[in-house]
């Protein structure tokens, strides 16, 4: 025992002696891999006090009085950290240390090829947070209506939704948490644009893509509208508003561990007021009233996880009639009812080694009454020969389940793996009702699914790839479709890039065509995109080039007083240049941006008779959108000009079985000036616990005659512009929030 | 024997801890001393590493992982004269991941909160328009919190009186009320005693700098 102890005794002693010996130095530089020093780069012999920081020529020198084998370890910012094993027995020679470049999120190009995008980390340059959205004077509130003053988009002002780049609104397929959104848009009235039905506010992020984009969304042969909605609120709160066109009020409650949060809001906007003062084009005899409610929660379900749910109603209804184009000294009668519930789930989880998982599943409904007929200038049904057709109603709904699941992998650096698989349903059932009192019934019930998949490939920080396809089966027309999916992009320099983006889109033949005279197949497009980018110092320039190819288009014929699906036999093109600078910096509280597009598209689709230019394209659209804050005066101001260059209008004639052009000419231009004001009382005051704002907004603030295109008679004898309901609009509200703020408790508790 | 070998493993143990104790207190002195002088970016960097390095060998200490986050956040603030958040978010974000081990060392501190309110206000400051609402709240909580833990921590006031001296009164700031802080800050230094030689003490020269602005 005594003699096994004595050399452990020993050992230590020598340990502790040995720690008090000779000293080594250890010195070097530290360089990049092209050889560029790296100044500050930390030095560490690690698990040891020992280290140094490199100086401004990456040149480091320390000692240690340290033995035997040890690691050093060399890290920096934007750095990979490199280990260098050493041996202090002996001397250690002058060290040149090379590190290589992380790829990093901050630092890597991105690939933005077709997409303006909206996100907390705001790298992509070009982003409308909900606070840019309500204050775009010309937007009214509305997400699209900011959208459109972005390049890609058309000023189409007679009916909703975003036509980009040469497509129909159809073409753009709208988005939220993943799950596609059926009826995004308050029900068509027409030549009258509708809302979107969803507050800016619901949503964090937002991508809008004109153009080449991921494989995990699909059916919109131009553009995808992704929308993510926001999480837990800041705050517990209460709002109200009041404006000229109506009521408003919710509640938000945060749990108090901050894990949990519901709400509900509840709007009743009713235009008879306002239409009293501003005159429509139309007359009401009941002015657009619509009852709308939502409700939510939220749940954290981890540090990582949450899961969302979103439920929305509204009933509305409108009449109105207008002078008849058909028949002089007679009215056109219109009336619709619309009810239209939406539920949204949906699950996002880190799952540990990198797996995301994103679930989601939507379901909504919606019916519509419509009823339309002639009347005398007395308000009297009246049938006319030869215009029977125009007395018609429709009693329209419809079912969908929209679900979609996807799964993530984080790879190496920013690189990832992405699959998953979509499945709607669909179910339409349509009543139409004929002057006769005969009943066309329709039903269609359909089937979509997808599976998808994707990977992001960054290959330096300067170069990165997205690989994608997608597969699809429709029930419609019990086809299935591959889409390949590519995007590229360089760095150019310290704020530059260069991208491209290919792909293939295929959509359904649109429901409103079905069912069809003959066997349909998919429609189809291929995007080709080129840009350059340059985001700096708040300022964002960005030039694209595209060309669009689309084929098997639906071409259309007139069954049962419907325009019926009958070939694919349309085609068409688009090709054009994009402009878009955006500044914050030149002038304080002054942010500005200029979008500029030029649009060159013909087709061949729906009744046309050869491939033309279609009237809801023009060839130049350009927006100019400023906002101003004065800080004395707590004021926001905003103003918007939008321009759109005449588009073409045509008369088709489908009487005789062949289309032929009976008329056809150019609108005029499009201009709308508009302006609003916001009024922020709660800024200078230290800790406010109301935030109410106070709206002024004016369209169309020169009263300029605007016209969208032109619409015919039956017969083609007589024309007409299609023009705004009213030149000007203006609203006036105000809205109230009370937050409940508990950083302020814990400060009074505090002192 | 066998008593001997444990009184002499016992005394070799305490003779260890305490000599590392030593050579800890004696590497954290010159470091924490150097805090209130040194707000060059160079240096604060450097001593931002100096204290990893300790904190990493030492493992259970919070003080090195707590200055090492500090001289993080305070390096990245001398570059605010032209803010830039490719450059001080990855600061901000190192900051946090050297408080969150601090924290997870020491519960409940008023001087991390402290931090975590700095490193709000770094992240915010970067781009204030778009991310006021975000980080100016977490930088309002976070020094909230400071001040729940220890009322007597005259770092809350002084974080609390250059609040108020920067902000535009526009939007709430005041001079007369950054100077009223200023002062009771400067009081609750007087009556400080850190816990020891390197517990935190910076702060107090810059209320001088800022008194003198008045």
């Amino acid at each position: 025992m005594k003699q096994r102890l004595q050399p452990f005794l020993l050992l230590l002693l020598l340990g502790v002696s040995g720690t008090a010996g000779a000293q080594v130095t250890i010195r070097g530089t530290i360089t990049g891999s092209k050889g560029q020093p790296i100044p500050n780069a930390s030095i560490v012999l690690k698990d040891t006090y020992d280290g140094a920081t490199a100086d401004s020529a990456g040149r480091f020198s320390f000692t240690s009085t340290e033995k035997g084998n040890h690691v050093l370890e060399v890290s920096s910012a934007n750095y990979r950290p490199l280990q260098y094993p050493l041996n202090l027995d002996n001397p250690v020679p002058e060290l040149k240390l090379q590190l290589k470049e992380e790829i990093s999120e901050l630092r890597a190009v991105v690939l933005t090829a077709g997409t303006f995008e909206a996100s907390d980390r705001k790298r992509a340059g070009v982003v409308l947070d909900p606070i840019d959205i309500v204050t775009t004077a010309s937007a009214n509130g509305d997400v699209t209506g900011a959208l459109k003053t972005l390049p890609g988009a058309q000023q189409v002002g007679e009916s909703e939704g975003l036509f980009v780049r040469g497509g129909t609104a159809a073409e753009t397929k709208t988005f939220i948490d993943g799950t596609l959104v059926n009826n995004f848009f308050f029900s068509s009235v027409p030549n009258v644009a509708q809302f979107s039905r969803f507050s800016p506010f619901l949503f964090k992020g937002t991508v809008f893509s004109t153009g080449g984009y991921s494989a995990l969304y699909g059916q919109g042969l131009s553009s995808a509208l992704i929308l993510e909605s926001i999480d837990l609120p800041d705050r517990s709160s209460a709002s109200a508003g009041v404006s000229v066109i109506g009521l408003s009020a919710g509640i938000q409650h945060l749990a108090k561990d901050k894990k949990s949060s519901y709400g509900f809001n509840y709007s009743y906007t009713n235009l008879t007021p306002a239409f009293e003062i501003i005159k429509q084009k139309q007359d009401y005899s009941k002015a657009p009233a619509y009852h709308s409610g939502d409700a939510n929660f939220r749940i954290k379900t981890s540090g990582t996880g949450i899961l969302k749910y979103y439920g929305y109603f509204s009933a509305n209804k409108l009449a109105f009639t207008t002078g008849s184009i058909d028949s002089l000294g007679y009215l056109d009668r219109f009336s619709i009812k619309n009810f239209n519930s939406y539920h949204n789930l949906s699950w996002k989880e880190n799952m540990g080694g990198g797996w995301k998982v994103n679930l989601g599943i939507s379901y909504s409904n919606n019916k519509d009454n419509i009823n339309a007929g002639m009347t005398d200038t007395d308000k009297q049904e009246v049938e006319l020969g030869g215009l029977e057709a125009k007395n018609f109603g429709v009693e329209s709904k419809g079912d969908f389940i929209n679900t979609k699941a996807v799964f993530e992998k984080r790879l190496k650096a920013l690189s990832a793996l992405r699959f998953g698989a979509e499945y709607n349903i669909a179910r339409d059932r349509n009543d139409y009702i004929d002057f006769n009192g005969n009943l066309y019934r329709s039903r269609l019930n359909s089937t979509l699914g997808a599976a998808f998949g994707e990977a992001d490939i960054y290959i330096t920080n300067s170069l990165a790839a997205k690989t994608g396809v997608r597969l699809e089966h429709s029930s419609l027309i019990d086809e299935v479709n591959i889409a390949p999916r590519l995007s590229l992009a360089y760095k150019l320099g310290k704020a530059a890039q260069a991208s491209l983006a290919y792909g293939i889109f295929y959509q359904d033949p649109e429901r409103r065509y079905l069912p069809a005279s003959g066997n349909l197949t998919f429609m189809k497009a291929t995007h080709y995109i080129a840009q350059y980018q340059r985001v700096a110092d708040n300022q964002t320039f960005r030039a694209e080039v595209f060309y669009k190819k689309y084929d098997n288009l639906i071409k259309t014929v007139i069954l049962n007083f419907r325009e019926s699906a009958a070939n694919n036999d349309g085609y068409g093109d688009a090709q054009g240049i994009e402009f878009f600078w955006r500044d914050k910096k030149t002038i304080k509280n002054l942010d500005y941006w200029i979008s500029y597009s030029y649009l060159d598209t013909k087709r061949d689709f729906l009744n046309f008779p050869m491939a033309i230019s279609p009237s809801f394209a023009a060839k130049h659209t350009a927006s100019l959108v400023m906002k101003k804050f004065v800080q004395s005066w707590k004021l926001n101001l905003n103003g918007s000009y939008n321009y759109a260059s005449g588009r073409p209008y045509y008369f088709i004639d489908v009487s005789n079985g062949t289309s032929s052009f009976l008329d056809r000419g150019r609108a005029p231009d499009y201009h709308n000036v508009s302006f609003s004001v916001n009024y922020l009382p709660f800024i200078g005051k230290k800790n406010p616990k109301s935030f109410n704002v106070f709206v002024l907004q004016v369209s169309n603030i020169f009263n300029i005659k605007q016209t969208y295109g032109y619409q015919y008679s039956y017969n083609g004898a007589r024309k007409e512009a299609i023009v705004p309901p009213s030149r000007m609009f203006v609203f006036l509200g105000a809205f109230f929030n009370f937050g409940v703020d508990r950083s302020e408790e814990i400060i009074n508790n505090g002192l | 024997m066998k008593k001997l070998l444990i009184a002499s493993i016992a005394f070799l143990t305490v003779a260890t801890a305490s000599a590392q104790s030593e050579k800890y207190l004696a590497a954290m002195k010159p470091l924490v001393a150097a805090l209130d002088s040194s707000f060059n970016y160079d240096a604060l960097v450097a001593s931002a590493n100096s204290f990893q390095r300790i904190a990493d060998a030492e493992k259970t200490q919070w003080l090195p992982y707590y200055y090492a986050a500090y001289c993080n956040v305070a390096a990245a603030f001398t570059l605010m004269e032209k803010p830039d958040a490719s450059k001080t978010d990855p600061m901000a974000d190192k900051a946090e991941e050297l408080l969150n081990k601090a924290e997870a060392l020491s519960k409940d501190n008023s001087e991390i909160y402290c931090v975590r309110k700095q490193i709000a206000s770094i992240r915010m400051m970067a781009d204030p328009m778009s991310r006021y609402m975000t980080y100016g709240t977490a930088a309002t909580q976070a020094l909230a919190r400071a001040k729940t833990l220890d009322p007597e921590n005259p770092r809350v006031y002084l974080l609390e009186a250059q609040d108020q001296f920067y902000t535009p009164e526009q939007y709430g700031g005041s001079k007369t009320e950054a100077k009223r802080l200023f002062e009771l800050s400067k009081a609750k230094y007087d009556a400080a005693r850190p816990a020891s030689d390197i517990h935190p003490r910076w702060g107090k020269n810059q209320i001088t700098y800022f008194m003198s602005q008045f």
